[in-house]
């Protein structure tokens, strides 16, 4: 398994299977198959698939301790790329066909729409994360600040689900979906802090009177 | 022996495209409704059956109406195949998919409440009230997406003079067929079933309002609300309630479906305004289907002309 996820091929392999979605989204505007409100499909496309790749970066951390893995940290980088990468596409499809590219349009809808403000949000937060996300920067910025810097995506995940929870009007089952993954994820992470807390704390003394062995 | 006249034309005889239950299907139903239905009824209706399909019926000889736009028509591809229609399912592609055998023959309406002729109007009645037109009306989605349909039927009020409403009848509520058995998927909508909508008297009465029974010169689709809805252009496409069974008189406002789930978003009257603002989405644009970018969506759809009188001295921010 070790070698298998150390090797050269597999970040490339991996690499083309995050591009399998986009290359299957021009596929279908090439042969017209977007249905009969295509920006619409590549919004909800290119949104789903943001998620998608912002709960599989979240995994990382959690899968590489599970199955004591660490070597699966070599994807985390290029999965949280992707969900940025897909973000850009969505955003696109906002300011493009949405609002015509008119920036002052743009700036008044987000302020306005809080559905469309929180998902703004969660995307802003991505920018930093993809700009300081080479080994440059996270020796300029050390790692403990880059590490601080890059729990943003906690945010922009929670935005997300949000965002898409605020979008449709009734049937609420797939943003509940993604919203409980990033709440399994995010809640492992705050256990896992919690109980190494704990384990750093000194040991207390047991109180007079109580006897743990009975 | 009795020698019958041949029976007049009836709504189920004209031209059918296709057979709506063959007959293994048929005995599938069959077996559903039990063994003493297929011993009494089944089996005569299977000897001679009385109803054939609605779906997919040629409808001619249709008036033209001088409310019909003379924009393009979006294609009866995208019509079927993208809309609203939450007891078959809540994505756009659903109704189309899961639509396919929903059972409308043996269909009625009630008309019930303040009337002074309550009564049922089977499929066959309701053809008779008037004269089909082809009306070419724009449809605008509260999600602000919008297409142009060639719907066909006639103005509501010629059934409302019909039943002869008494004076107390100052709102009309209606009510969609619901069955959990034939849409199995309604229970994932997040909204109550059946789904109700409802008009004031007077906007009832304004001839825009169309009883529709078809579209693009056919009975409607199933996924469209067959076999017979409500058309109100110059309202968001909710207020149009599809597959109708009930119409009731009454002097209290009715309650509405969109409206029971979030009354700050959904109102009563729901009229297209480019001026209020849905909280979720802008309301002064709309995507045409086809169309990449948006165009201004017009006051009340651009039928002002029609209805605006029917909202004089009212506030239309407070009454969205």
């Amino acid at each position: 398994m070790r070698r298998i996820l150390t090797s050269k091929w597999t970040k490339v392999v991996v690499f083309l299977l995050c591009l399998i979605p986009f290359f299957g989204l021009v596929d279908r505007a090439l042969h017209n198959r977007l249905g009969a409100n295509p920006v619409e499909f590549l919004q909800h496309a290119t949104g789903d698939w943001i998620l998608r790749f912002l709960v599989f970066t979240l995994a990382i951390t959690p899968l590489r301790r599970l199955l004591n893995l660490p070597d699966l940290i070599r994807f985390r980088r290029m999965l949280g790329l992707f969900a940025f990468f897909y973000a850009c596409l969505h955003f696109l499809t906002y300011l493009g066909p949405d609002q015509s590219f008119d920036l002052s349009a743009m700036w008044k809808d987000v302020a306005k729409r809080p559905f469309i403000t929180v998902g703004f949000l969660g995307f802003v937060l991505l920018i930093p994360l993809a700009l300081t996300s080479t080994t440059g920067w996270i020796r300029r910025l050390g790692g403990k600040r880059w590490q601080m810097l890059h729990r943003a995506i906690y945010i922009s995940a929670i935005a997300g689900v949000v965002h898409y929870y605020w979008l449709v009007k009734s049937d609420v089952r797939k943003p509940l979906f993604y919203g409980a993954l990033v709440a399994i994820l995010l809640l492992w992470r705050l256990g896992s802090w919690i109980s190494r807390r704990r384990s750093q704390a000194p040991v207390r003394v047991a109180a007079p009177g109580v006897s743990v062995s009975g | 022996m009795l020698i019958r006249k041949a029976p007049d034309l009836t709504y189920a005889d004209v031209t059918p495209r296709s057979v709506y239950l063959n007959r293994r299907k048929f005995l599938q139903a069959m077996g559903i409704v039990g063994a003493t239905a297929l011993a009494g009824n089944g089996l005569f209706e299977l000897a001679s059956p009385s109803q054939t399909a609605f779906a997919a019926t040629k409808l001619t000889g249709l008036a033209k109406s001088p409310f019909s736009t003379t924009e393009k028509q979006n294609t009866f591809e995208d019509v079927t195949h993208y809309n609203n229609f939450y007891e078959f399912g809540t994505d756009k592609g659903d109704p189309a998919k899961n639509s396919k055998n929903f059972n409308t023959s043996s269909w009625s309406v009630s008309i019930e409440g303040e009337v002074k002729k309550p009564r049922k109007f089977t499929m066959d009645e309701i053809l008779k009230i008037a004269p089909l037109e082809e009306r070419i009306y724009r449809h605008r989605c509260v999600e602000a997406w919008s297409i142009v349909v060639p719907w066909i039927g006639f103005s509501f009020c010629n059934l409302i003079k019909l039943v002869e409403p008494t004076p107390k009848a100052e709102f009309v509520a209606f009510q969609s067929y619901f069955d959990p058995q034939q849409m199995p998927q309604a229970r994932y909508a997040g909204i109550d079933f059946p789904y109700v909508e409802g008009l004031r008297m007077d906007e009832a009465m304004n001839p825009l309002a169309l009883l529709c029974v078809g579209m693009y010169g056919e009975t409607l689709p199933n996924q469209d609300g067959a076999p017979v809805r409500m058309v109100l252009p110059w309202k968001y496409g909710f207020k149009s309630i599809k597959s109708l069974v009930k119409i009731k008189f009454q002097q209290k406002m009715p309650p509405t479906t969109w409206n029971r789930l979030a009354p700050n978003e959904y109102g009563f009257y729901s009229n297209v305004n480019p001026n209020v603002d849905h909280p979720r989405w802008t309301q002064s644009k709309e995507r045409r289907l086809g169309e990449i970018f948006k165009r201004p969506t017009l006051m009340f759809n651009g039928y002002g002309e029609q209805v605006a009188s029917l909202y004089n001295g009212m506030d239309l921010k407070k009454n969205y």
